[in-house]
């Protein structure tokens, strides 16, 4: 939406706007070129693929109860109807990529993995544009 | 690329690639629903068409995503229909939200032919269509 108010640093430090977040996209990305790699050399989702997704999941659920600590202690988000939309899709996405890519033991399981990876950080920067939008 | 498949698992519209086109389904079917659920529930009265619109467009991605994971000859007229109600969704609200700003105050999800979730509203159905197309019955 307003890609500019994310620059301003009039905002409190946000809770989602972290190292915990920078970790989970960075996962995320990693995860999903290993995936591309898998998909393109014909190779099902391996152990490293669900592995990850563990990692990412466990990153994004300890990323949510940071939010929610925030949210405890009087902060709230610039945009909260989106922000709580973001958070929600954000921490089913890892546990659909892993039922959808068990399901598919092919090439293309590893495509599930490497779209889901690739959704997963988008929606993290969209999270955190909603929480910032008050600071502008 | 689908060289070893069979020519069933070819037909079904559950497997292979349509398994990840079923992903991106439910995801955007999850967060359109949140999303739109959020809105209706908090703030209903500032857009209400824009609102409704997004939830009949989650609606519609939960149950194109539902008709091409039953596969069956009516999960494939299921999936047709929604796919099809997609694009024209897509395209309609796309060109009236450019035509007439006020119509849609607040963004859905096919506002700008969805230009807000990088436009994969508007590719999505025709992925849909092009998938059902690829695994239609008749030999090809």
């Amino acid at each position: 939406m307003n890609d500019t108010v994310s620059t301003t640093s009039a905002a409190a430090a946000s809770p989602v706007d972290g190292p915990l977040a920078t970790v989970a996209i960075v996962i995320s990305l990693a995860l999903a070129v290993w995936a591309l790699v898998a998909a393109v050399r014909h190779r099902p989702p391996d152990r490293i693929q669900f592995a990850g997704l563990a990692v990412l999941e466990v990153a994004l659920l300890a990323l949510t109860v940071t939010a929610l600590v925030a949210l405890g202690g009087g902060e709230r988000p610039g945009e909260p109807g989106a922000f709580f939309g973001y958070l929600a899709t954000l921490v089913c996405l890892p546990p659909l990529a892993w039922v959808l890519a068990r399901m598919e033991p092919t090439r293309w399981g590893s495509g599930i993995v490497c779209a889901i990876c690739l959704v997963t950080p988008v929606v993290a920067v969209r999270l955190q544009q909603t929480w910032e939008v008050l600071g502008g | 690329m689908a060289d070893t498949t069979t020519a069933h698992e070819q037909r079904a519209t559950n497997r292979g690639p349509g398994r990840l086109l079923i992903a991106v389904y439910i995801v955007f079917a999850i967060a359109a629903t949140s999303r739109a659920g959020l809105q209706i529930a908090t703030k209903f009265d500032e857009a209400p068409v824009a609102y409704l619109l997004s939830a009949l467009a989650a609606l519609i991605y939960i149950v194109a995503a539902v008709g091409l994971a039953r596969a069956g000859h009516t999960g494939r007229r299921v999936a047709l229909a929604c796919c099809t109600v997609e694009l024209v969704g897509v395209l309609g609200v796309g060109v009236l939200s450019i035509a007439d700003k006020e119509l849609f105050p607040d963004e859905t999800v096919w506002s700008d032919f969805g230009s807000g979730y990088g436009y994969v509203p508007l590719v999505l159905p025709v992925l849909g269509l092009f998938w059902l197309w690829r695994t239609r019955r008749d030999p090809a």
